[in-house]
């Protein structure tokens, strides 16, 4: 069967991320990774082909020219092959542009199973998986904290711990799932992954290749706007005090102070 | 004044806090419109009306009734190319984000999430805030095109009473083929206790992994109980398996914005902190001086939380007398 991986470019979410003045990420001002929460996806398909399921897994990726570190790093933990989306015109997209060109990919190349991660960690919209399954018209199996494939009877089971209870959902094949950090500690890259990697196919298209209109991604297309961005000012730091054997009625005036008690 | 489409949240029929905030927000966009799917909108309908809904579309089919994600997508469509809709307001759940993502591509509408307030502009169109980048940032932006498709989270704003007598519609919905594609095998209810929920809470006292065992969260509870708050967890301490995950407070987990944060035990990882740092006040106990939370905190006490929260228990008792 053939597996998709949705890994996405974006910039390290452990440094001081900025905005540009049209309010789009600022790129240049840290370094971007692979989003940490991809790497579950990454490990959820390798322990799939791994566990018997016979699947070719490939990563595709949509964004400017380094988002290909983003695929070669996934490649070196595992995996055959990649495709990276890149083009001019696919710049500011919102989440429904960049579902489009993601879907419109993931049909060229065929599937069976999308995987994808809860979220990013820069928009961390959490919103692109099931915009891919109604693009491509099947179920969306989602924030699954476990995750079983049946290629014999076509299915997808997984469990999802949500808001008010824990449930166990299932959807038939094709399907797309995303999965969250609790489904698995995601492997580091061997040096002999990392050298098997460059030797991969990565495919890069475009959007002419995709058959999708200009006009119909980026941010002349997208259909949400920033009006305003304001660095929150930084906390101040406040009163720290060290515990002397008081510390606990020092805590309670202070609570006292502010109306808490 | 335009009619906007609330989702509502709820169980057999009990509506969920998120949704009076939703009809509370959708006041000061045009006339609120509740959409109550699944069985017991009877028992709803009076607390609808009491937060403002001038109407209730009812949909009681048997594919809702597992409130599975399509079936909602296909009924909120309709609903939406009848009633021609100023905006449509979903909670920031998992299930609500969903509906919202396929109801956004089926609408050709633009998608805003999270949003954690809205205001309406000079022609009553729904401009939103976002709190960004581990709320490093905050954005207002607005939907340029079709019906605004918004996620809100839960404690955006407090719910205000305006009562109405709601007209109840009930709608027939045809629903699409992949409606019924995904199945819920089995559904665990988690068991709510009395403290209050996580999103919902004034105060949250969280324990990290300074607390050293499943056993000795019964000071952060005590803690909790004294200034009746809700119970937060860092990551470690929840895979550590101390507290359950539903509690975890973080990137991955529970996003809140009390009035009062406690942490104690816990050091401020980053993605702790993009759970949590829009809290009002926020309160550290950490034995490690350096420990990044004091960074954010408006008090803290460098020192042993065995030794300090009972004292705070204690005290505040006292102080109550
Ligand atoms: C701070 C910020 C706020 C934003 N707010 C909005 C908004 O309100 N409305 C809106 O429409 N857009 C918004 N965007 C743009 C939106 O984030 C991007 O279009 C984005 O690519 C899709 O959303 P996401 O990154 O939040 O994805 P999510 O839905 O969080 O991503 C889930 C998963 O989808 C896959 N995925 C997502 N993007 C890609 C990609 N480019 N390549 C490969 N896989 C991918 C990954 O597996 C990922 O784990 C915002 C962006 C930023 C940086
Ligand atoms: C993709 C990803 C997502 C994540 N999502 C989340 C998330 O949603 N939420 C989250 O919390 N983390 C998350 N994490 C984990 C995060 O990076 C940290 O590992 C975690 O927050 C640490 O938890 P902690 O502060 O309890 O533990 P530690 O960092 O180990 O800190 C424990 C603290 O307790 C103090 N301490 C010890 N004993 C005592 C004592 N007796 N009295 C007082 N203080 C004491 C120590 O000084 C130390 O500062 C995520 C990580 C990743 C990679």
């Amino acid at each position: 069967m053939k597996i998709v991986v949705c890994v996405k470019h974006v910039p390290d979410a452990t440094a001081d991320r900025t905005f540009t003045e049209d309010g789009t990420t600022d790129r240049d001002a840290v370094d971007s990774v692979l989003s940490e929460l991809d790497e579950y996806a990454v490990e959820q398909a390798l322990r799939l082909t791994e566990s018997g399921v016979d699947a070719e897994v490939t990563y595709l990726t949509v964004g400017p020219d380094d988002a290909k570190d983003a695929l070669r790093k996934s490649l070196a933990m595992g995996g055959d092959r990649a495709i990276h989306v890149s083009d001019d015109d696919i710049r500011g997209s919102d989440a429904l542009g960049t579902s489009l060109v993601l879907a419109k990919a993931i049909e060229r190349h065929g599937f069976d199973l999308v995987v994808c991660g809860m979220a990013s960690t820069d928009g961390s919209m959490g919103v692109v998986p099931a915009m891919l399954a109604e693009r491509l018209g099947v179920p969306a199996v989602t924030h699954l904290d476990e995750l079983a494939v049946s290629a014999e009877d076509g299915s997808v089971t997984g469990r999802r711990e949500g808001e008010s209870a824990t449930v166990r959902i299932q959807g038939t094949l094709p399907a797309v799932v995303s999965v969250t950090d609790r489904s698995g500690d995601a492997r580091y890259p061997s040096f002999k992954g990392i050298m098997a990697a460059k030797k991969k196919p990565v495919e890069t298209l475009d959007l002419t290749d995709l058959d999708i209109e200009p006009e119909w991604t980026g941010g002349s297309a997208a259909r949400s706007a920033v009006d305003t961005t304001a660095k929150r000012p930084p906390r101040t730091k406040g009163e720290i005090v060290a515990d002397e054997g008081a510390g606990g009625v020092g805590l309670a005036a202070f609570l006292t102070a502010k109306k808490f008690v | 004044m335009a009619e906007i489409l609330v989702l509502v949240d709820h169980v057999d029929g009990t509506v969920r806090k998120p949704t009076l905030e939703l009809l509370t927000l959708a006041r000061r966009l045009g006339e609120p419109s509740a959409v109550f799917l699944g069985p017991g909108a009877d028992a709803a309908t009076d607390v609808l009306g009491t937060y403002g809904a001038q109407k209730v579309y009812v949909v009681d089919a048997p594919e809702v009734a597992e409130h599975l994600v399509t079936p909602a997508v296909d009924a909120l469509a309709q609903i939406a190319a009848s009633s021609g809709p100023g905006a449509v307001l979903l909670p920031s759940s998992l299930d609500g984000k969903e509906t919202a993502a396929r109801l956004a591509v089926r609408l050709e509408s633009g998608l805003i999430t999270d949003a954690v307030d809205i205001t309406a502009d000079q022609d009553g169109r729904p401009v939103t805030e976002q709190s960004v980048f581990a709320a490093t940032y905050q954005v207002t932006a607005h939907v340029t095109e079709g019906v605004p498709v918004i996620t809100v989270k839960p404690n955006a704003t407090a719910p205000e009473p305006a009562p109405a007598t709601p007209v109840v519609e009930k709608v027939d919905v045809t629903f699409g083929p992949t409606a019924t594609a995904t199945r819920v095998l089995s559904r665990t209810p988690r068991v709510g206790g009395d403290r209050p929920e996580l999103t919902e809470a004034d105060v949250v006292v969280s324990g990290g992994r300074g607390v050293n065992g499943a056993e000795n969260f019964a000071i952060i509870e005590a803690l909790a109980d004294s200034l009746g708050a809700a119970v937060g967890a860092s990551r470690a301490a929840v895979d550590a398996g101390w507290y359950p995950h539903s509690h975890q407070v973080g990137q991955t987990g529970t996003q809140v914005s009390p009035q009062l944060y406690v942490a104690a035990g816990i050091s401020g990882a980053i993605q702790h902190r993009a759970g949590m740092q829009t809290s009002k006040t926020i309160v550290a106990v950490n034995k490690d001086a350096d420990a990044p939370i004091f960074e954010l905190a408006d008090y803290g006490v460098v020192g042993d939380l065995f030794k300090v929260l009972p004292q705070l228990v204690e005290e505040i008792d006292r102080r109550r007398g």
